[in-house]
């Protein structure tokens, strides 16, 4: 059958659609769709928020659009269909010396994900965003016209395209630049961290190349900002393969994760690595996505769903930072997912949510009260000169956002000219007033 | 050890995933379909994914003058010869029931037309003394039921087969596994209503490697549907003609 009714969620499960889903699994297949009935196109729908919904309408499910079409293992370059999966792509060309040279936390996203959000990852400060390491981007827009986009060529286009969230055609397949690896594992140091101070003063001093803070979102007082800073370097010592995860097999009650039990959670966490710090060496699989173990680790927050909380300030605005995370401590509705890194300057589209300065992301249960704090959160980033992530966020209003994202009237010209009758309008994108009205 | 592979029906979800697990462990495969396109493009992956060698042919179940290049083609490959027949169709009863003649082309996708082929592969497997033949067949083939019994009996049809292709071949020392998929979440069954608990094409293809390694008669994945499948069998007719499931 070629449309599936179905309900489906972003991956908070706050943000809900229901419409018809194809799901094409050959390229003339995924060519005849969009010529005949053009919608927007996603991958695993690992956004948080409603990037990848399209409620009440037609959708194109990219997630079996998976072929490998070309690689040279002199240069690195690969080309790939943009439904394949970033942890995929790692587990095939690791073994022969070459990793995708920018991958977020979760090996499940797409490529076609990866570059509609322009994803970072730990190593951002030093080799940049996704979206850079794009040679070109090969697009089907509405009607059916094919148009390769790259730095050089549609140059417009191409910024428009990378983070910019599908409105510009169905990302079709990819040419990336792979980065040289030694093998196909990391050594992994963790510094156990007891301040903000020091967290951000050894983010800074950090010589290493995947870069990443854990933070205990409820320590407060002296302990604000505690944490555990992990440096990595690409290794060719010996490793056993990642085994493959556990599921989470059913939502489990809202207390899981309340206060009491995160705090606890937490605190012991943070007392595992010792005081001296401790040095491993895992696959780089299970250092970059240790949440793939958890299968839908969503379920955790039980089936109310998530918010997550993620900006990015500039380095000056560092106060900013403390002050936010003395907020979210005092409210006691962090999860034991909260994350700081320094990122770099580096991103490669319009709508790219990287700047040079510190990035934070939290979960939040969705309570009214979170939702009430992250409100206040979203304006205390804009006010610091701030950013939200477009992958993340699901309840900061549409100015907000155009506010955040100087560049935001011309990646609208692109994407208007690349899909004039709007058909590839996602959810987000309305509620949000990306596009022109029509 | 040189390894071979004959995918027949590969441009299916299933295929797919059981083609990408054998090339990934460096076999030489030899997809087999239709779509040439797609085909083509697939061989390509596989290379990349770490086959030995991959080669696109053609495939049509209801066309056997399309067979015989594919066993001429086999005949030149070296080592151990592997034949998985992931070929079938299944359009829905009520189409079936609309138009009976409909009927001949559900028997030869899922039946005659892959028997006809493995009979004409059969005698270079006993040649080189070695290799499986994998046949997908259904569990829908287990009893004739009121939502899909001409698929379902063509499915029991090949699994007939299959059952004495293995008699025969075991004294060659090659083997046969019959394979009854329950519900897999594939393109032919994308938006069908009352499926449960669906496997993904890749848990499959995992389970249908061990099993040719282990050189299991007849495998049932997910394991669980054997024991649905034992229950529905027990049912008495009497009682099982009344039933709609």
């Amino acid at each position: 059958m070629l449309w599936k009714t179905t309900d489906y969620t972003g991956w908070g499960r706050v943000h809900r659609a229901a419409g018809d889903l194809a799901r094409p699994e050959r390229a003339a297949e995924l060519a005849r769709l969009i010529e005949d009935s053009p919608g927007p196109a996603f991958g695993m729908r690992r956004s948080y928020n409603d990037s990848a919904l399209n409620d009440t309408g037609r959708a194109i499910d990219m997630t079996r659009m998976t072929k490998i079409r070309a690689f040279d293992p002199e240069t690195g370059v690969v080309e790939v269909e943009a439904g394949l999966q970033i942890g995929d792509l790692l587990r095939l060309f690791a073994p022969r010396g070459w990793i995708p040279a920018a991958m977020p936390g979760t090996g499940f996203a797409t490529i076609g994900g990866a570059i509609a959000h322009d994803v970072h990852g730990k190593n951002h400060h030093v080799l940049g965003s996704f979206g850079q390491h794009v040679l070109s981007v090969t697009l089907l827009q509405p009607g059916g016209r094919q148009v390769v986009a790259s730095p050089s060529r549609n140059k417009a286009l191409f910024r428009a395209t990378i983070g910019g969230i599908g409105q510009t055609g169905v990302i079709v397949s990819a040419r990336l630049q792979l980065l040289r690896t030694p093998g196909p594992a990391m050594r992994v140091q963790e510094s156990r961290i007891d301040s903000f101070d020091e967290f951000i003063a050894r983010l800074d001093a950090s010589s290493q190349t995947y870069t990443v803070g854990w933070i205990d979102g409820t320590a407060r007082g002296a302990g604000l900002g505690r944490g555990i800073l992990e440096e990595a370097e690409l290794t060719d010592a010996a490793v056993q393969p990642a085994r493959g995860g556990l599921p989470v097999p059913v939502d489990l009650p809202s207390f899981a994760l309340s206060p009491p039990t995160v705090k606890l959670f937490n605190a012991a966490y943070w007392r595992k690595v010792p005081g001296r710090g401790r040095n491993s060496v895992k696959p780089i699989a299970r250092h970059l996505f240790p949440l793939d173990k958890l299968h839908n680790w969503n379920r955790l927050y039980g089936k109310r769903g998530f918010h997550q909380f993620q900006c990015v300030v500039p380095p000056a605005s560092v106060g900013v930072l403390r002050e936010i995370l003395e907020k979210i401590a005092a409210s006691g509705l962090a999860s034991p997912l909260s994350v700081l890194k320094r990122m770099g300057d580096g991103r490669a589209g319009m709508l790219s949510f990287p700047m040079a300065g510190y990035t934070l992301a939290i979960d939040f249960p969705a309570r009214q009260q979170a939702e009430t704090l992250i409100a206040e959160l979203e304006a205390m980033t804009l006010e610091a000169g701030g950013r939200l992530y477009l992958g993340k966020d699901a309840l900061a209003p549409g100015e907000m956002i155009k506010a955040m994202y100087p560049e935001w009237e011309a990646w609208r010209a692109e994407a208007d000219k690349a899909d004039p009758e709007g058909q590839l309008i996602t959810d987000m994108v309305r509620r949000l007033a990306l596009r022109s009205p029509r | 050890m040189t390894r071979s592979w004959i995918i027949l029906g590969a441009t299916s979800s299933m295929a797919r995933a059981f083609a990408r697990s054998v090339a990934e462990r460096g076999d030489r495969v030899i997809v087999a379909g239709r779509d040439m396109a797609d085909l083509k493009a697939m061989a390509t992956d596989l290379a990349l994914r770490g086959a030995a060698s991959a080669e696109a042919m053609r495939f049509d179940a209801r066309d056997p003058a399309t067979f015989g290049p594919i066993v001429q083609k086999a005949e030149l490959e070296p080592g151990e010869i592997n034949v998985a027949v992931f070929v079938g169709s299944m359009p829905a009863q009520a189409e079936i029931d609309a138009d009976p003649a409909l009927i001949s082309g559900v028997v030869a996708d899922n039946f005659t037309g892959p028997v006809r082929f493995l009979a004409e592969i059969a005698p270079l497997l006993e040649a080189r003394a070695g290799g499986t033949v994998v046949g997908v067949s259904s569990v829908a083939g287990d009893r004739g039921r009121i939502s899909n019994y001409t698929y379902g009996a063509a499915k029991a049809g090949f699994a007939t087969y299959l059952s004495g292709l293995r008699n025969r071949l075991t004294r060659a020392g090659a083997h046969v596994v019959t394979v009854k998929p329950g519900f897999v979440d594939t393109s032919m069954t994308w938006g069908i209503e009352g499926m449960f608990l669906v496997a993904s094409p890749e848990k499959v293809a995992a389970d249908i490697l061990k099993a040719v390694e282990k050189r299991r008669n007849v495998l049932y994945t997910p394991g669980f549907w054997w024991l649905i499948m034992t229950i529905i069998k027990l049912v008495p007719e009497r009682i099982f003609k009344k039933l709609s499931i």
